[in-house]
């Protein structure tokens, strides 16, 4: 099956006082319909930047996509003007965002906010772009749906208004669903029930679902595959099984080995990944983990490794492995 | 209807400001009908005369009665105030709704423009335009009127500031949706709340600067009376003398400003559905 998302050598940068910052480093992945890639990294490594120039919403000035190719179904969004673009969100690559307390506008009911959506891309009377938010409402199970599409924001709970924004970014049946962090700001259980909703919603309507997350927890249970960033770079991507029971590169074993585990023993002292993410305007010359990384030998510091294969379906950037 | 019933219920100072609005209203719109004499005939005999059962609320210097006068000024100062109000509030909000969420040189421009503006007196700017323009009612409406934009853009514009940040315009973004649209759907009914308290506090000062103009001359002219000139003409001289020329016209501005604040506060409240259940 061909991807319907396919990223290839994108690199994003920030002109900013303090000098050239680069945020996303060619970078490129595919992501076929009906399967979820999970993006992991730590906080500032440009998985949220890797996001935003996907749906081409980095904000320029300063920001600006400086190469590569997003292609959707075949169609490269870098080379579109702001209108074709713009049709191209919501209908094409949809996204939903870390926070659903202000996701949503507190003056409109949810089922506007959805029917809004809906008569945004198509074609459709008022009553028949209502009839489909109660509908997607329904799909994302939210209980009582006609009811609910009258109420408004504040009178949902966090998961409920999760849930109301997946379905918005669904509604319009997008080839491809950007999550950021869906889930960061819900408690656990719901966590996982919205998680198994981007699960089966993937499943019937066929989404390719791009993932972006730091708790391994959530990518175990629902990615496919992977790809792990450091400092706006991908440093190692293979399928989730592989990548959890072999990791290659430093960094993520480092990232497996300080997840806490259940059992591990009274006194079981976590382990942590020594250091700080990099400064991205100020990047060492060669791999950019090696200052934190025990393997590092002399050849680490001048150059950067390439992505290399190094199992079937499992590739890593590091010099060592 | 049943949700009229409900808000009378839920906020009865609202309703009391809007009953005293809708007097003052309907008082002007009748104000040939209710008022009991001419406003205009004078009677020297009945100069300064106090209140009694024929000037129940006293006549003025030229002894027109004052209660039929107030009743024709209700006209006077009511559409300068709502129109002044309107006029400046309206064109401000769209201002400030540009300025804030376009953003760059055409912010630039509207600031700075803002501020010069806002670094001369309301009055003498309200001043310089009726005296190019002339005097009339209705340019007595666009002078009080212009010196309000800078200051409804400006609070319209940072709150716009805050608002484009928000989470929901940026979802907004991401689903396709086009700067107009969600300037017009996400921004503009989020500063309705500030816009109205600004405009029910800017209708008691637009009353008295319509008052300063007409006692510099410039405002509505004479003979049609004003509240603001009843009031700023028999202030100085006769506040001893005779004082009911003073009290019921300032009487009559507060009770509007009053009336205004209470409607404008529960107008506010109603508006935003957060307060709804």
């Amino acid at each position: 099956m061909a991807p319907v998302l396919e990223v290839s050598g994108l690199s994003t940068v920030f002109h900013t006082r303090a000098g050239l910052v680069r945020a996303v480093q060619d970078v490129s992945f595919s992501v076929e319909a009906g399967e979820t890639l999970a993006i992991v990294g730590e906080s500032g490594c440009g998985k949220t930047m890797t996001a935003l120039s996907l749906m081409r919403l980095i904000p320029s000035p300063p920001g600006e996509i400086v190469a590569g190719s997003v292609k959707v179904a075949g169609t490269d969004l870098l080379q579109l003007d702001e209108p074709a673009m713009r049709k191209m969100r919501g209908s094409q690559i949809a996204m939903i965002f870390q926070e659903p307390m202000t996701a949503l506008n507190p003056l409109l009911t949810v089922g506007r906010q959805i029917a809004e959506m809906v008569s945004l891309h198509e074609n459709v009377s008022r009553r028949a772009a209502d009839a489909r938010a109660v509908e997607m409402l329904r799909h994302v199970r939210i209980p009582a749906p006609e009811r609910r599409a009258m109420e408004y924001p504040h009178q949902m709970s966090g998961g409920m208004r999760q849930r109301a924004m997946i379905a918005m970014a669904l509604v319009c049946r997008p080839k491809v669903l950007i999550a950021d962090e869906p889930t960061t700001a819900l408690d656990v259980t719901i966590q996982a029930q919205v998680l198994d909703l981007i699960g089966d919603l993937r499943r019937e309507l066929g989404t390719a679902v791009v993932l972006i997350t730091h708790d391994l927890g959530v990518v175990a249970e629902t990615a496919d595959r992977m790809i792990v960033m450091y400092a706006g770079r991908k440093v190692e991507e293979g399928t989730t099984k592989e990548l959890f029971a072999h990791p290659n590169h430093p960094y993520l074993q480092g990232l497996l080995a300080s997840v806490p585990k259940f059992g591990a023993g009274e006194g079981t002292r976590l382990r942590e990944i020594p250091g700080m993410v990099p400064a991205l305007n100020n990047l060492p010359q060669g791999c950019a983990f090696a200052p934190r990384c025990s393997a590092a030998v002399a050849k680490c510091q001048e150059a950067i490794p390439p992505l290399e294969t190094k199992r079937p379906g499992h590739a890593a950037a590091c010099w060592m492995s | 209807m049943t949700d009229a019933l409900y808000y009378a219920r839920r906020y009865p100072l609202g309703v009391i400001g809007a009953l005293i609005l809708i007097v003052f209203v309907l008082t002007a719109i009748f104000a040939g009908v209710v008022a009991p004499m001419d406003p205009l005939t004078t009677n020297a005999r009945a100069s300064l005369a106090p209140p009694s059962h024929i000037y129940w609320i006293g006549a003025d210097m030229m002894g027109r009665d004052m209660l039929s006068r107030m009743i024709h000024g209700a006209r006077i100062s009511l559409a300068v105030a709502l129109g002044a109000t309107c006029i400046g509030s309206g064109l401000g909000a769209m201002l400030g709704l540009a300025s804030g969420y376009l953003g760059g040189w055409f912010d630039l421009i509207v600031q700075r423009i803002a501020e010069i503006m806002q670094s001369l007196p309301l009055l003498v700017m309200a001043l310089v335009i009726t005296a190019s323009l002339g005097p009339s009612l209705t340019n007595t409406i666009i002078a009080i009127a212009i010196p309000l934009i800078p200051n409804v853009a400006r609070v319209i514009r940072a709150n716009v500031l805050s608002l484009r940040e928000l989470n929901y315009v940026e979802a907004a973004r991401a689903i396709g949706m086009g700067r107009t649209r969600i300037a017009l759907v996400h921004i503009f009914p989020n500063t309705l709340a500030p816009l109205i308290v600004l405009a029910t506090a800017q209708l008691g000062s637009t009353i008295l600067t319509e008052a300063s103009l007409s006692f510099l001359g410039l405002g509505v002219p004479e003979p049609y009376p004003s509240w603001g000139r009843m009031l700023s003409e028999s202030a100085a001289e006769y506040i001893h003398s005779a004082p009911w020329l003073v009290i019921f016209p300032g009487l009559a501005i507060s009770m509007v400003v009053f009336g205004a604040n209470l409607f404008g506060d529960a107008l506010r409240d109603i508006l935003d559905p957060r307060q709804g259940d």
